[in-house]
């Protein structure tokens, strides 16, 4: 493997700098990136119109209702958060593993977390009866004389996405401020020096500087790496801690943080596989990476795989008869179709990454990355909606059916996150341009990338 | 002699200006800057930096941030607002690690930022190093050494003549 360089062809530092920097600065709009911008500034105007109308309406124009009130709006939030774990694992992990080929994607891997992020974030919020009560979550002395529940994973969960958004916007923060100075120093124009020049600190690449900027960094990642972690074991309490069978499962929060990378790694490449294609940034991302990324999705698959598999074989040795029936219903209920689709999308069809020649063909791992987002999605719709349908009382039994309101706004949420996604890569730099600039240095060391 | 920063060495590699720093500190100059595109191993011994207090100050963030997070939970819960669920104990701790968890990591990675960019001096938008027109290329492909002029020992001529001496392409001045 390591025959195949980090960076392809022949590039210096300069050269590097200025490739990566005028896709900012110098290149004009393409059509199809204009073409995309207006489609997706078109879904995010409905996607803000559509709150609006649910904030008038209520949560009614959606499908929920008594037994399954956690319908679409829960599931978005876990599938778009576990979107959001990649960036940070990339940035984190894999720097303190001192993995060198993250240096090319954990920039706009960043971007990326921050965004699913912020929007995961919202979901809670719409889903809520009354939305504009959602400020109590926060820890105040309220004149209405009470605190929030200390002992809820609700809460819980609220320190824990608002930390990761924080701790998230930090690291990508300060890995950017190099960068911006040097889009400072590029910059032509004298409104571009000014807005890249305020935002770059007036970042000199001291000695002293980078050697504290390097110890921040590095003190960063290992606080970000754990973090990882709790956001999504915390999501995944949310639900462990509700007795509702298909909810009650202490296999939760491994599972759900290996699911969150899964579908953050397919993310990370139907971003990457476009960008890389469009600005011509094959040397930088090069199939070395694809093939990393894959790898990784392989890995967490299997993580996940073993999560089904102790599901269903915790439901059957507990001979607890509501898991049993959970199961069974999962297996031939009524949202059957949804499991099957979830263990063919995550579990089965994914197994074709232990081919090399998949993990190198650009268009075979774009298409699986769709595929396992699919799966990753319908995971999260099966475990919030089919096991709130059937809980424990027959009686109390009762299906959920998706509205058109549901549906849209999902998919207005993605667009959304394209249009901020594509707005990014004309305004920031999406590669690291100094740390590509220092593995270029240690391949001229000769050191091993 | 009209009032300058510095004089400053332009170099074309990284090793060079490893080199010409220790050089420099060996020479006996003191003050010594060195400014490059991108981190260098070495570089931070080669002009003398002690070493940053930065962990520090993430390590008693984390602990301030993790003291508080969880002193908020139990002065709420068992001093403000006690709730009697069942007879059980009102100081759940098992129940407040999460939120301690998440307020160490919080508060122990703004302590860590802050801390880089106060002792760093940054935000500092104005700087004489950028009234050198050849300095825009220390964000590009250049390595910059710098001798600064208000050093306790620093001699004009017999500084540019250390730095013409080394493997330098350029050497040039830095108005104040």
């Amino acid at each position: 493997m390591s025959a195949t360089p980090l960076i392809r062809g022949r590039w210096g530092y300069a050269s590097i700098t200025d490739k990566i920097a005028d896709i900012v600065l110098h290149r004009p709009t393409h059509w199809m990136w204009a073409a995309g911008l207006i489609v997706t500034l078109m879904m995010s105007v409905f996607f803000f119109g559509a709150m609006g109308y649910l904030f008038t309406v209520g949560v009614g124009i959606w499908g929920v209702n008594i037994p399954v009130a956690w319908g679409f709006a829960i599931g978005n939030f876990v599938w778009w958060i576990g979107i959001g774990h990649a960036g940070t694992f990339i940035s984190a992990f894999l720097l303190l593993l001192r993995q060198k080929w993250r240096n090319s994607i954990n920039r706009f891997a960043e971007a990326m977390t921050l965004f699913a992020a912020g929007i995961a974030g919202l979901w809670p919020i719409l889903h809520l009866g009354r939305p504009w009560f959602a400020y109590w979550l926060v820890p105040y002395p309220s004149v209405m004389n009470y605190w929030p529940q200390w002992r809820s994973p609700l809460v819980w969960d609220f320190f824990a996405i608002s930390t990761y958004l924080i701790v998230s916007l930090l690291f990508w923060y300060v890995g950017l401020v190099p960068d911006l100075a040097t889009l400072r120093d590029r910059a032509t124009t004298r409104a571009k020096q000014m807005v890249y020049g305020f935002f770059a600190l007036g970042w000199r690449g001291e000695a002293r500087h980078w050697a504290r900027y390097e110890t921040a960094y590095l003190l960063l990642a290992g606080l970000a790496a754990p973090l990882v972690i709790s956001v999504h074991s915390i999501v995944s309490l949310d639900f462990a801690l509700g007795n509702t069978p298909g909810y009650h499962s202490t296999i939760f929060p491994p599972y759900f943080v290996a699911g969150a990378l899964y579908s953050g790694f397919a993310m990370v490449l139907t971003l990457a596989i476009p960008m890389r294609h469009f600005f011509g940034l094959e040397d930088f991302i090069t199939k070395r990476h694809l093939d990393n990324a894959a790898k990784i999705m392989l890995a967490t698959g299997l993580i996940v795989a073993y999560g089904y598999i102790a599901e269903v074989f915790t439901a059957f040795y507990s001979q607890d008869e509501y898991e049993i029936a959970m199961t069974l219903n999962r297996f031939f209920g009524p949202y059957a179709f949804v499991y099957w689709g979830v263990i063919a999308c995550n579990v089965v069809i994914p197994q074709v990454l232990w081919f090399r020649g998949v993990r190198r063909n650009v268009l075979a791992l774009f298409a699986l990355s769709l595929v396992i987002q699919l799966g990753m999605w319908s995971e999260r719709f099966m475990i919030v909606v089919s096991s709130l349908s059937r809980d424990f009382l027959p009686s109390s039994w009762g299906l959920f059916v998706p509205t058109f309101w549901d549906v849209s706004m999902l998919v207005a949420s993605i667009g959304f996150f394209f249009f901020l996604f594509l707005c990014f890569i004309r305004v920031l730099p999406a590669i690291t341009i100094f740390e590509m600039r220092e593995l270029k240095h240690e391949e001229l060391e000769g050191k091993e990338p | 002699m009209s009032a300058i920063y510095g004089l400053m060495a332009e170099f074309a590699s990284a090793d060079k200006l490893v080199e010409a720093a220790r050089r420099a500190r060996e020479a006996g100059h003191e003050w010594v800057e060195a400014y490059s595109p991108f981190p260098i191993e070495g570089i931070a011994e080669a002009v003398g930096f002690p070493g940053s207090r930065v962990p520090l100050a993430t390590l008693i963030g984390g602990l301030a941030g993790g003291a508080g997070g969880f002193f908020l939970q139990w002065y709420a819960a068992v001093i403000d607002y006690p709730l009697n669920i069942g007879g059980r104990p009102t100081n759940s701790w098992p129940a407040f690690v999460p939120v301690t968890f998440e307020m160490t990591v919080l508060f122990a990675a703004l302590s860590a930022v802050v801390a880089m960019f106060v002792a760093n001096g940054l935000p500092k938008l104005r700087h004489p190093v950028f009234n050198a027109p050849e300095f825009e290329h220390s964000t590009r492909n250049r390595f910059f050494l710098c001798l600064r002029a208000d050093a306790p020992r620093f001699e004009e001529k017999q500084a540019r003549h250390f730095l013409e001496r080394l493997e330098s392409m350029k050497v040039f001045e830095v108005p104040l």
